[in-house]
């Protein structure tokens, strides 16, 4: 376990990182995805045009590739670290599939209750809001938990811009060490300190919206 | 002065012309029953009154607005017109209270304990205040309906539309949907367009009786005149159909 103390101010640096970074993208790609999923269900057509195109070339394009478009390309013009280019990405590119997550939420409600708001002088937008949403996102927890833990491991890519992440940490030690086994294992068992907790509590979530369904 | 006015309304599904050539005025007050076929396009024509279906051509006038009008505010003319549908559209992840208090809120920006007393005197008149903090899946389908109603009034509404409102009820519930609906018709000034398959009802409290088939109007007459002599032949052949059943 000396390889684990040796380093132990590098591992946590990581974590730190790997930490911020899914979080971010979390609250981003919620926030986004929530945003493209309801343009792709409005009556303009521009609005749904723009929301499918969004979501289809950020959900079938590598995460690399994106993350590599942002650090190369995107960087010259506007500068940003490692750290912030893969986080955007990531951000951009987990939001494609939550999108696609709530929208299919958004299309389990009956139309009924969309059609009861507005018969009874909501707004689109209050309807979403209040009605709507809170019921699309209960359908879709399960699949948004799904996003969640693979955007915490995808952060991985971090690792590839200099992004100062678990994975990129990893690398260096073990180059260093040249303990490669015992490294990984380690960087394995801190995602796990992350993804478990996390899918802990959508599993509670989910159980407790049953009941009360 | 007339509160909904169709003039030579045009109104189509794709190729499907769902409403041909309607004209019809119905007056601020009146209590107006539409009946008809299955498909003859009751639903369609109610549901153009508050801007759920779009019409293609002619002019359709709520509380002074036109419907065909691109400029139209069509949540000005929702708040002062209600609907009640076929399947209640209560909010499921509301309770029957915050069903009632939800609109009123945020589109009066009524008063909260204003709005509070008001949706309970409401829940008292349709008689389920002992409901108020039930969740809408616990409700009967009467119940249900009872609550859709106690919505709608709480924006106190000019018109109030009402789609096949106890069609989905058991038999059992029918008669409490119709109490409310009828107290509604005798205590208010609203005008009242009441889709139904229910005809000791529709002798009770309509004033006026239209018939529809195949997306046109072919009979508009006074309650009396029209269940005494229908003039339309296949509005005949309904009355015998539902009146058999
Ligand atoms: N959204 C739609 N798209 C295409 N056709 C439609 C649509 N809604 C209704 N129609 C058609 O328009 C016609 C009239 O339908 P509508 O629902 O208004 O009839 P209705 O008189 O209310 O019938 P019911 O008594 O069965 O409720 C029917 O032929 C129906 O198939
Ligand atoms: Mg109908």
């Amino acid at each position: 376990m000396s390889l684990f103390e040796q380093n132990f101010s590098v591992f946590l640096q990581g974590f730190g990182h790997t930490l911020l970074a899914s979080i971010f993208a979390l609250v981003g790609s919620l926030i986004l995805g929530t945003i493209f999923a309801i343009m792709q269900v409005t009556n303009s057509r521009t609005a749904r045009s723009i929301g499918n195109i969004y979501v289809q070339v950020f959900r079938n394009i590598p995460l690399l590739i994106i993350t590599l478009f942002f650090y190369l390309a995107v960087a010259k013009v506007i500068k940003m670290t490692g750290f912030t280019a893969g986080t955007i990405a990531l951000t951009l590119y987990t939001s494609a599939f939550i999108a696609e997550s709530v929208r299919a939420g958004i299309l389990s409600i009956e139309a009924g209750q969309m059609e009861g708001a507005r018969a009874n002088g909501l707004t689109f937008g209050q309807a979403m809001r209040v009605i709507i949403l809170p019921q699309a996102f209960k359908v879709a927890i399960p699949s948004l938990g799904n996003q969640f833990i693979n955007l915490v491991k995808n952060s991985s890519i971090l690792a590839f811009v200099g992004g100062l992440d678990l994975m990129y940490q990893g690398n260096i030690v073990a180059a260093n060490s040249f303990d490669t086994f015992t490294t990984y294992i380690i960087i394995g068992l801190f995602y796990l300190v992350i993804t478990l907790p996390l899918s802990y509590y959508i599993q509670h979530l989910e159980h407790k919206l049953k009941k009360n369904a | 002065m007339s509160m909904i006015e169709f003039k030579d309304v045009q109104k189509y599904y794709g190729d499907f012309h769902a409403l041909h050539d309607v004209n019809l005025k119905i007056d601020a007050g009146e209590t107006v029953v539409l009946i008809g076929p299955s498909g003859s396009g009751k639903s369609t024509l109610i549901r153009t009154i508050n801007g759920l279906e779009e019409i293609e051509e002619g002019q359709l006038l709520v509380d002074g607005f036109d419907l065909h009008d691109p400029k139209t505010d069509i949540n000005k003319i929702r708040k002062n017109v209600g609907m009640v549908f076929q399947h209640f559209n209560l909010y499921n992840n509301k309770t029957v209270l915050e069903n009632i208090m939800l609109a009123p809120r945020l589109v009066l920006h009524r008063d909260e304990a204003e709005n509070k007393r008001i949706a309970m005197e409401l829940l008292e008149q349709v008689g389920l205040a002992d409901k108020a903090n039930s969740m809408p899946a616990a409700l009967s389908g009467g119940q249900k309906q009872r609550v859709a109603i106690a919505r709608s009034l709480a924006m106190k509404p000019k018109a109030l539309l009402f789609d096949e409102p106890t069609s989905a009820l058991d038999p059992e519930m029918i008669g409490d949907v119709l109490d409310v609906m009828r107290d509604i018709a005798r205590d208010s000034d609203m005008t009242l367009l009441v889709v139904t398959h229910e005809m000791s009802f529709a002798k009770a409290v309509a004033d006026r009786v239209i018939f529809m088939a195949d997306g046109r109007i072919l009979e508009d007459s006074s309650t009396e005149a029209f269940f005494e002599n229908p003039t339309e032949p296949r509005a005949k052949k309904f009355l015998s159909q539902v009146e058999h059943h």
